[in-house]
C-alpha cells in the first residue's frame, strides 16, 4: 500500500481523493466484481474478458486449491472435493438444506452451520465463500491499482439474520471491508433507476441459482423505497435442474448412479434446461462412467410441466409482497427481471400474466446487482458527486421476535420494517426472588418458536430478587443498516446495572473466524502486525480528514476548551500515525472517536434542527 | 451523550401536531430528513459519525412509522395529550360493539372453514369501510370536537378492527398457499 499522505496542520487532505470501491455479487452459480469508473458502472473482467466467475471451489489434494473456471472441470471428476452453490450453505445447518441425498460431498452437521470435509480438511461455508472474494478481491485491486477501501456485498433480500452474518464473515476472512450489505433486488433497482430515470411503482423479480426475491419499491426524485419483499432462499434455477434431472433418472432406465455419474448427468440437465430456453426441446446424450448410456429427448412442454409447481412457488411471494406494500399488481409500472433463471420463457410468461405487462428484460440479468452494489459502493467510499444525490431506504425482510411461555413467539420487529430500527419490549420475572432470565431470540412469520429459525439463546443474569411480576426486563432489538440484528436486556426497576448485549451467531465463533483469518494470513506470507497498523492508520486518516472538515464548517458548535481537546487529539492521532506502534495509533483512535462523539452529536443535532427552519408548518415542498 | 430527541414526532417533521395530515407532506419530509442522517451518508466516516448517524435514522424510522399509520398516529398524539390508549381496556368497549365484533368473528371463521376465499374477500372489504368510518370518527373528535376521551373509545375500536383485518388476511393468505 502506498504510504499515507499527511498534510499540514490546518490543510486539509486531498479532498478528491478517489477511494476504491467496488461491488460484489456473491451469486449462487457465478460472482462478479463491478467499480465505477469515470462515473460508469462496469464489470471488472478476468485475464480472458470474462465478467462471471463460477462459484466453484475445487480442494485438491494436492494442496491447491482451483476457483472459477478452473474449478469448472472438475465437477463430475472430482464432485467430494467440488463445492458449487455453497451460498446454499451460508449460515445453515444440514437439516435446512435440501437434496443433500443427491449432493456428493462428506457433510459434517456441525453446529449451527453445516460443514464438508474436503482432501484439504473440514471448511465451512464461510471459508468456501471467503476463497471466491479473494479472487474476485484479487481481480479488482490488480485492475484498479491499489488496494481496495471497501466493498459492498450483496445478499438475496430474504436471507435472515445467519445468512447476513455469514456472508460478512466471509468478506472479513476474505480482507474485504464490508461497506454494506445490499439486498440483490435493491442493487437491481438501483442499476435500473438511475439508468432509466424511473419514477413510480417497481417490482424486482430476482430468481437466481438457488435463491428467489421479490421487492416492491417506490422511486421518486432519487429515493429508493423498499416498500415490501419476499421470497425464499431455497429456490431458484438450481431446483429446476434438480427436477430435470430427477426426470431423467425417471426415464433413463439406469441403476441409481455413483456420484461422478449424477454430477455428469445434473450438469446435462442443466444444458438442457438451458437450450430449453430457446428451443422447443432439447437432448441429453452421454455415456456414464458405470457404462450405461443415457439417451433422451425432452420437449420444452414436458419441462414446462414437471416445473409447474416451481414456478407457482414464486408467484405466492409476489401476491405476499404486494399485499404487504398495500398494492395491487396493476399498481406496479414496471417488472425488472434479474437473475439468470428468468431467462426460461415460461418464468416470463408467468410473470406477465400476473402483472399483466410484459416484464422488462433491457438489463443483463447476469450483472444488474453487481452494477446496482458498484453504484452504491462508490457513493458509500465517499466518491459521490455533488449531483449524484440520492437515498435507499430498505426494509428487513422477516419478522424478529422472542419465544414467550408455550413455545409461541412473540414478535417484536414485524418484516418489512424500514431499517435502521430499533424496538424494545418489557418482560418480567414469573418466579420470586428469579435472579436470572433466559431469551432466545428467533426470525420468521410462524406463531410457533419451532417452525422460526432460532438466531441466539442469551441469559440476563444478576437480577436483584423481588416478587413475582416486580422485575422489568426490557429487551431492546436493533437492526443496522446492514440487516443485522443485536440484542440487549436490562432491568430496569431496581437501577442495579444487569445487561447484556448479543449478536446472535449461526456455528462460527468471533473466535473461529479471527483463528481463520489468522491461518489465511499466515500463509498469505503477509504479517498480521503490519497489517493491523495499516488498518489503523487508514482509521486514523479517515478521522483526521474527517475532523478537521467538520471543524471547518461547523467549529462553532464548541467552545474553545472543546476545540483545544480536539485539535490537540488529531496532533496525537498524526504523530501516531507517522510511527509503527499499531498499539498505541489503536488506543488514539478510540479516544478520538470517543471524544469526538459529543461533537458528531452536535452536528447532527443542528442538521435535523435546519431541516425545516424557515419553512412554514406544513407548507413543505410536496 | 448529547443525541438531541426532545422534539416530537410532528416537530420532528415540521407539521402541527393532530390527526389530519397530508401524507404526502410527510413522506417528503420523512425522505428529507433521511437524506441528512441515513447511515449511507456516513459510511466513509468515522465511527462516531455512523454512531450518530445510526440513532437518528432509527428515530426518523420511528417517528414516521408512528405519524404514517392513523391508529400509531391517533395513540401518539393521545399520548402527547396525557390519554394513554395502550392499556388492555376491553371492560370499556360498548356491549353493542363487543357483539358486533363476535358476529364479525364468526363470518369470518365460518369463510374459514368453508374456505371461501370470495366470501373472505367481501367481508374484508366491508371490514374496510368500517375502517374507515371509524377513521373518520377519530378526526372529527381530535382535531374539532377535540373529544379526546371520545378520541380514545374510537382508537379502542380501531384496535378490534385492525386485528380482525389482521387475521382475516391470514385466512385469505393461508387458502392462497
Amino acid at each position: 500500500m502506498a504510504l499515507l499522505q499527511i498534510a499540514e496542520p490546518g490543510m486539509s487532505t486531498a479532498p478528491h481523493q478517489h477511494r476504491l470501491a467496488v461491488g460484489i455479487d456473491l451469486g449462487t452459480t457465478n460472482s462478479l466484481v463491478a467499480t465505477v469508473r469515470n462515473g460508469i458502472a462496469v464489470c471488472i473482467n478476468d485475464e480472458e474478458g470474462r465478467a462471471l466467475l463460477p462459484s466453484i471451489v475445487h480442494y485438491r489434494a494436492d494442496g491447491i486449491t482451483d476457483i472459477g473456471w478452473a474449478a469448472h472441470g472438475a465437477q463430475s471428476r472430482d464432485p467430494r472435493n467440488t463445492i458449487v452453490s455453497v451460498k446454499r450453505f451460508m449460515g445453515r445447518g444440514l437439516k435446512d438444506v435440501t437434496h443433500v441425498e443427491s449432493m456428493p460431498y462428506d457433510f459434517v452437521d456441525a453446529e449451527g452451520m453445516v460443514r464438508l470435509r474436503t482432501a484439504q480438511g473440514v471448511k465451512s461455508p464461510v471459508e468456501i465463500s471467503a476463497d471466491i472474494l479473494k479472487v474476485l478481491r484479487g481481480r479488482a485491486e490488480a485492475s484498479l491499482g491499489g488496494e481496495l477501501t471497501g466493498a459492498v456485498i450483496t445478499v438475496p433480500a430474504y436471507f435472515d439474520d445467519a445468512q447476513r452474518q455469514a456472508t460478512k464473515d466471509a468478506a472479513t476472512l476474505a480482507g474485504i471491508n464490508v461497506l454494506r450489505l445490499l439486498n440483490e433486488p435493491t442493487a437491481a433497482a438501483i442499476a435500473y433507476g438511475l439508468d432509466n430515470s424511473a419514477e413510480g411503482v417497481y417490482a424486482v423479480f430476482d430468481l437466481g441459482g438457488g435463491t428467489f426475491d421479490i421487492s416492491i419499491l417506490r422511486l421518486s426524485r432519487g429515493v429508493f423505497e423498499v416498500l415490501a419483499t419476499n421470497g425464499n432462499a431455497a429456490l431458484g434455477g438450481d431446483d429446476f435442474d434438480h427436477r430435470l434431472f430427477c426426470w431423467v433418472l425417471d426415464n433413463a432406465e439406469i441403476a441409481p448412479p455413483a456420484a461422478h455419474d449424477a454430477r455428469r448427468l445434473l450438469l446435462k440437465s442443466r444444458y438442457a434446461k438451458e437450450h430449453l430456453s430457446a428451443n422447443t426441446d432439447a437432448t441429453i446424450n452421454t455415456k456414464l462412467d458405470s457404462g450405461e448410456r443415457v439417451e433422451l429427448t425432452i420437449t420444452r412442454d414436458t419441462f414446462v410441466d414437471i416445473t409447474r409447481n416451481l414456478v407457482a412457488k414464486t408467484l405466492a411471494p409476489t401476491r405476499k409482497a404486494l399485499r404487504d406494500a398495500g398494492l395491487e399488481a396493476s399498481d406496479v409500472k414496471g417488472v425488472v427481471m434479474v437473475g439468470g433463471a428468468t431467462r426460461m420463457p415460461h418464468i416470463q410468461r408467468a410473470v406477465g400474466e400476473f402483472f399483466g405487462q410484459e416484464p422488462l428484460n433491457n438489463l443483463d440479468p447476469d450483472k444488474v446487482v453487481a452494477l446496482g452494489a458498484a453504484i452504491q459502493a462508490n457513493v458509500l467510499a465517499g466518491n459521490r458527486r455533488a449531483d449524484d444525490e440520492w437515498l435507499l431506504l430498505d426494509v428487513i425482510p422477516l419478522s424478529l421476535g422472542l419465544e414467550t411461555m408455550g413455545g409461541l413467539t412473540e414478535k417484536i420487529i414485524v418484516r418489512n420494517s424500514t431499517i435502521p430500527i430499533a424496538k424494545a419490549q418489557e418482560f418480567t420475572t414469573y418466579k420470586d426472588g428469579q435472579t436470572a432470565m433466559a431469551f432466545h431470540v428467533v426470525q420468521g412469520e410462524r406463531e410457533l418458536v419451532s417452525d422460526c429459525r432460532s438466531l441466539a439463546r442469551f441469559e440476563l443474569r444478576g437480577i436483584p430478587p423481588m416478587v413475582a411480576g416486580a422485575a422489568r426486563i426490557r429487551v431492546t432489538f436493533q437492526v443496522d443498516a446492514d440487516g443485522l440484528l443485536s440484542v440487549a436486556a436490562r432491568e430496569m426497576s431496581s437501577g442495579v446495572e444487569a445487561s447484556v448485549t448479543v449478536k446472535p451467531s449461526y456455528g462460527l465463533s468471533d473466535d473461529e473466524i479471527a483463528g481463520m483469518l489468522r491461518s489465511s494470513i499466515d500463509h498469505a506470507s503477509d504479517d498480521m502486525q503490519a497489517r493491523a497498523l495499516r488498518e489503523h492508520q487508514v482509521e486514523a486518516g479517515r478521522l483526521i480528514e474527517a475532523t478537521e472538515a467538520a471543524l471547518a464548517e461547523d467549529g462553532n458548535l464548541l467552545d474553545e476548551a472543546e476545540r483545544a481537546t480536539i485539535v490537540g487529539m488529531l496532533a496525537g492521532l498524526r504523530r501516531l500515525t507517522a510511527g509503527n506502534d499499531a498499539k498505541a495509533l489503536a488506543t488514539a483512535v478510540a479516544q478520538a472517536n470517543q471524544a469526538t462523539t459529543e461533537f458528531a452529536a452536535r452536528r447532527m443535532n443542528q442538521s435535523v434542527r435546519c431541516a425545516f427552519a424557515g419553512q412554514k408548518l406544513d407548507e413543505i415542498k410536496v | 451523550m448529547s443525541t438531541d430527541f426532545s422534539q416530537d414526532f410532528f416537530a420532528l417533521f415540521g407539521l402541527s401536531p393532530g390527526f389530519h395530515l397530508v401524507p404526502l407532506a410527510l413522506e417528503s419530509a420523512y425522505h428529507d430528513l433521511q437524506a441528512r442522517v441515513h447511515p449511507d451518508k456516513f459510511a466513509h466516516l468515522p465511527d462516531a459519525d455512523k454512531r450518530v448517524s445510526m440513532q437518528w435514522a432509527t428515530r426518523i424510522n420511528e417517528a414516521y412509522r408512528t405519524l404514517k399509520n392513523p391508529l400509531s398516529r391517533a395513540q401518539y398524539f393521545l399520548h402527547l395529550n396525557g390519554v394513554d390508549t395502550a392499556a388492555d381496556s376491553n371492560t370499556t368497549m360498548p356491549a353493542e360493539f363487543l357483539m358486533e365484533q363476535m358476529e364479525w368473528r364468526e363470518a369470518v371463521d365460518e369463510a374459514r372453514i368453508a374456505e371461501d376465499a370470495g366470501e373472505l374477500e367481501k367481508l374484508l372489504l366491508r371490514l374496510r369501510h368500517q375502517h374507515a368510518d371509524v377513521i373518520g370518527e377519530i378526526e372529527r373528535d381530535l382535531d374539532h370536537s377535540r373529544d379526546y376521551q371520545a378520541a380514545a373509545a374510537a382508537v379502542r375500536r380501531l384496535m378490534f378492527v385492525e386485528k380482525l383485518e389482521h387475521d382475516l388476511l391470514d385466512a385469505i393468505e393461508s387458502l392462497e398457499s
